[in-house]
């Protein structure tokens, strides 16, 4: 059991490597902008996993509060992208 | 039982996170990324809540599972269509070999 959870969160924290060398490598700014949304939303899993292996719920209120902030962070960096202000 | 049936969504959704961020490191351009990287992404995260509930039963952490799943259900694919959009109006190319761009040719990109 503690094995396969192992396992487990080996692969989520090679996921988060490799959207962390999207973000650094991308030739162009929505590369690095699809990555950190990407990342955030693994993240999310990584905080639900360990909830379960740890036992301990406030790993579930981190999951809910990254989510909300990764999607206002993601919405205000494509509208930087599309040259517009906050409000159109 | 749960437990087994909890470890069993773990693994399908993290095999599924494994594969989007594997096609977000090798596609050739943003919107062959995109596409590769935001469903798989989010179709892994929604099975891993699934097993939390699956594993946990219906106690506080079960609960904000739920919530949590239902937030990215209907955010990530609203994040995934802005960054498109604003790729495409920042005049970001298309891959060599791509075949057709009808957002260029008849979409909000005319103007």
């Amino acid at each position: 059991m503690t094995t396969v959870f192992q396992v487990y969160i080996g692969v989520l924290f090679l996921c988060c490597f490799m959207c962390l060398y999207r973000i650094g490598r991308g030739p162009t700014a929505p590369d690095r902008t699809v990555a950190i949304d990407i990342l955030g939303i693994v993240v999310v899993g990584f905080c639900a996993l360990m909830a379960v292996v740890t036992g301990k719920d406030f790993y579930m209120n981190i999951a809910i509060t990254w989510a909300l902030l990764s999607f206002i962070g993601t919405i205000a960096l494509a509208k930087y992208l599309e040259g517009r202000g906050f409000d159109e | 039982m749960n437990e087994l049936v909890g470890i069993v969504c773990f693994g399908i959704g993290i095999a599924f996170n494994f594969f989007g961020c594997l096609g977000l490191l090798r596609f050739p351009d943003i919107y062959n990324r995109l596409q590769a990287g935001t469903k798989c992404v989010t179709f892994g995260t929604i099975f891993i809540l699934i097993g939390a509930l699956v594993y946990t039963g219906f106690d506080a952490l079960g609960i904000k599972a739920v919530l949590c799943l239902v937030f990215i259900l209907i955010t990530s694919p609203t994040a995934a269509h802005a960054i498109s959009r604003g790729a495409h109006q920042s005049k970001v190319k298309l891959w060599k070999k791509s075949v057709i761009d009808i957002y260029e040719e008849e979409g909000e990109g005319k103007k």
